[in-house]
């Protein structure tokens, strides 16, 4: 109790940001990590504080949280801005993008330097060998296969009209991971992608880019987008990076990120110290000190949910047993809840409480009723009934009876359906660092994005070892809750 | 003691008791008998309110009994099962002080009133420290009726307290009870399927069928007097050893 005390204190204390902090947010792609280390770099040079909350989430969850005010400023592109999020409005051009943000208190800055739109890209040789130069040659080969990222399938600006505009015929087209995509390339696993023009891996894996001869892809060009009211000196500052960035230049600072693994912090204070004279220093964390935070991120999104979970599952599984009409909605509601995708509840979080932990926790505590309660509702009903009516026929009143007998037979397995959520809860919680949230999840998703089997480990070993604590945890607990009584093996 | 008023109970439509008038006197020893069943064990927990009757009223000191009184008059009375109920994470002691302990006595108080409860019923004072699964059946019931007696109940309520036990150990409890209940001059129902039985322990015994009450009395009168053919049969169904032998003779 008293553990769960204080870290609901740290957490109180994470969640105040100090009124001068900047946080500057990125979308899970390189591109956005290394513009997002660039502001932030600008911003401190300029006496500011800068937070970069790294690897956010997509498009919507940076947008999401940059009109509640979770973050401040991040690059967005004008394409993404007029197709995606203000779809509804038919913009067509900067100044009416610009004006429609202002109505929402939201300011657009001028272009960064580089237009980074879709292209589909193949296999040179493969391509060469079809003829295909063209996304309408795509037209006349049905049989290829297609992988495209989980947000180009859903845009409109993405498959969906791609197909339409250019008449595709194609039936194999999976969703999948943009950065996964290029290794399924690489393997022959499919045929075609969509990549975007910035990307290093074109020129690494030899991509051939075929020519949108329609014009269907918008242009997408970087920007920077702010909430109104920043300090105008920092605002200032991180404005220097306008018209600096080039596809050249960006293409370059990708794939130092992602082929050479020098990190996204010191790239970026590269490009500060070489084109803007800038005194940046990079800002990486030793490995000691990220494994440390991700423990203690992923530490209170377990306890706090875990908590909470026990706090509300045990009372709701006494009440399951008790009263059998209410216990059958009750299992009927917590088992519904266990079968929606955890992925899905995670983003489902979003619009009601935000981005970073307390959406995570609410989702993990959700995730964790099921098996408390069932555990809970099991052990209470399988008492032998004379043994419940020993307990009634004493005259205890039903409370006593609950605490004293019912309770202390059903320990053990009530700590199972505990230890059960626990371990689901460790896992699931790597899913966090999806909005925001950090934990072990969040070296797992830069490491996939980096291709980087080390920064993957970083987090899936830690989550591994913490799963096994927490069973061990409840294994000892088991020894000291659980009366020897029921531990002895019955005389013959 | 007990007075049962036109009771009736039925299970899924089916009428388990009754209609059953029924005056249970103070200090008497009374036996409930009859075939699996007949109702007998039903009119026990209708008693102690572990069942509510379907009509009419069982009273208990002039109190009804109700699932509101309950509570409170349960701790009047003792309660016996076939197979000791006894609560496993506890030991002897834990359950046979556990009302008392719930009712704020001290731990003095309890270990005082076990060490005379355990002479009672000659159960081994070092025994008081283990767990049910630790014990034998005989001493498992004799944990059970130390639980029922801990309150200094007015009645004890019996339901087969001796029918999961082997015969020698059967025979034992049954001299050890009867001399126990006559210690205590308590008021005793008791339910039992053997009218050996029966007949050793009451001077009042009830015999049902179906339900209901087919003939009352004591052992003699059943013997002598059966009311119809069904008690007859019933008072002489059990084969003796005698029997057996002068089968096998002829």
């Amino acid at each position: 109790m008293k553990a769960f005390a204080i870290l609901i204190v740290l957490l109180a204390m994470t969640g105040t940001a100090d009124a001068a902090e900047i946080r500057v947010g990125s979308k899970k792609f390189t591109e956005s990590v290394i513009l997002g280390e660039a502001v932030s770099h600008l911003i401190r040079d300029a006496g500011g504080r800068a937070i970069h909350r790294r690897e956010i989430g997509g498009t919507r969850v940076l947008f999401q949280a940059l009109l509640k005010g979770e973050i401040d400023v991040y690059a967005e592109y004008t394409g993404t801005l007029s197709q995606e999020i203000l779809a509804g409005l038919k913009l067509d051009s900067n100044a009416k993008i610009r004006a429609a943000l202002a109505k929402r208190g939201i300011v657009m800055g001028r272009r960064l330097g580089f237009n980074n739109t879709y292209a589909i890209g193949m296999n040179e040789d493969r391509a060469e060998r079809l003829g295909i130069r063209t996304i309408s040659d795509l037209a006349s080969h049905p049989d290829l296969r297609f992988g495209f990222g989980n947000e180009f399938m859903n845009r409109a600006d993405g498959w969906p009209n791609l197909r339409r505009r250019y008449g595709l015929p194609q039936k194999n087209v999976r969703g999948l991971d943009h950065d996964l995509a290029y290794r399924g390339l690489e393997a022959n696993d499919m045929d075609a992608m969509d990549v975007y023009t910035t990307d290093a891996e074109i020129s690494y894996y030899g991509l051939r880019l075929l020519r949108d001869d329609l014009n269907h892809f918008p242009v997408y060009q970087a920007v920077l987008i702010w909430r109104a009211g920043l300090d105008p000196e920092i605002v200032a500052a991180f404005r220097r990076l306008e018209g600096r960035i080039d596809e050249a230049a960006m293409g370059r600072m990708n794939g130092r990120v992602k082929l050479d693994k020098v990190s996204e912090s010191e790239v970026a204070a590269a490009f500060a110290r070489t084109s803007l004279g800038v005194n940046a220093i990079a800002v990486d964390e030793s490995m000691w000190r990220r494994l440390q935070r991700h423990t203690m991120e992923h530490l209170t999104l377990v306890a706090i949910s875990l908590s909470a979970a026990i706090a509300f599952a045990l009372p709701l599984g006494v009440l399951a047993a008790r009263r059998e009409n209410i216990g059958q909605i009750i299992l009927a509601i917590a088992g519904v809840i266990q079968t929606i995708p955890s992925l899905a509840l995670f983003v489902f979080m979003i619009p009601l409480l935000g981005i970073g932990g307390p959406p995570a926790m609410v989702a993990l505590f959700l995730y964790s009723l099921l098996p408390i309660i069932r555990n809970t509702y099991a052990g209470l009903t399988d008492i032998s009934p004379s043994i419940r009516e020993s307990a009634e026929a004493l005259g205890l009143p039903p409370g006593a009876r609950l605490r004293l007998v019912e309770l202390p037979l059903a320990a053990r397995t009530i700590l199972a359906g505990i230890k059960t959520s626990a371990v689901i809860n460790v896992g699931t919680a790597t899913l966090g660092a999806l909005i925001g949230a950090g934990g072990y999840g969040q070296p797992i998703l830069t490491g996939i994005r980096l291709d980087d089997v080390a920064l993957i480990l970083e987090g899936a070993i830690p989550a591994a070892i913490l799963a096994l604590m927490a069973q061990g945890i409840f294994e000892t607990a088991e020894r000291m809750i659980v009366a020897k009584g029921l531990r002895l093996k019955p005389a013959a | 003691m007990f007075i049962l008023e036109a009771i009736t109970k039925s299970f899924d439509g089916r009428i388990a008791v009754g209609p059953i008038n029924l005056e249970i006197a103070t200090g008497s020893a009374t036996v409930l008998i009859g075939p699996s069943g007949c109702g007998k064990s039903t009119l026990l927990r209708l008693m102690i309110g572990l069942t509510t009757p379907d009509t009419g009223a069982v009273s208990f000191e002039g109190a009804l009994v109700t699932p509101d009184s309950a509570p409170m008059l349960r701790r009047r009375m003792g309660y016996v099962i076939q197979d000791g109920g006894l609560f496993p994470h506890l030991t002897a002691r834990g359950n046979a002080g556990l009302m008392a302990k719930y009712l704020g006595w001290t731990q003095q108080r309890i270990d005082d009133r076990l060490a005379d409860l355990a002479a009672l019923t000659a159960f081994p004072i070092d025994g008081l420290d283990r767990y049910p699964a630790q014990l034998s059946g005989g001493q498992r019931q004799r944990v059970s009726l130390m639980r029922a007696l801990m309150l200094d109940p007015d009645v004890l309520l019996l339901d087969e307290p001796l029918g999961a036990l082997d015969p020698v150990i059967r025979y034992e409890l049954q001299d050890e009870l009867r001399e126990i209940f006559r210690t205590l001059g308590k008021t005793v129902v008791m339910v039992t399927h053997d009218i050996g039985e029966a007949g050793f322990f009451g001077d009042d015994i009830v015999l049902l069928r179906d339900g209901v009450i087919v003939q009352r009395g004591d052992i003699r009168s059943l013997v002598n007097a059966p009311a119809d053919p069904f008690v007859e049969q019933f008072v002489h169904a059990q084969r003796s050893v005698a029997d057996v032998l002068a089968e096998t003779r002829s």
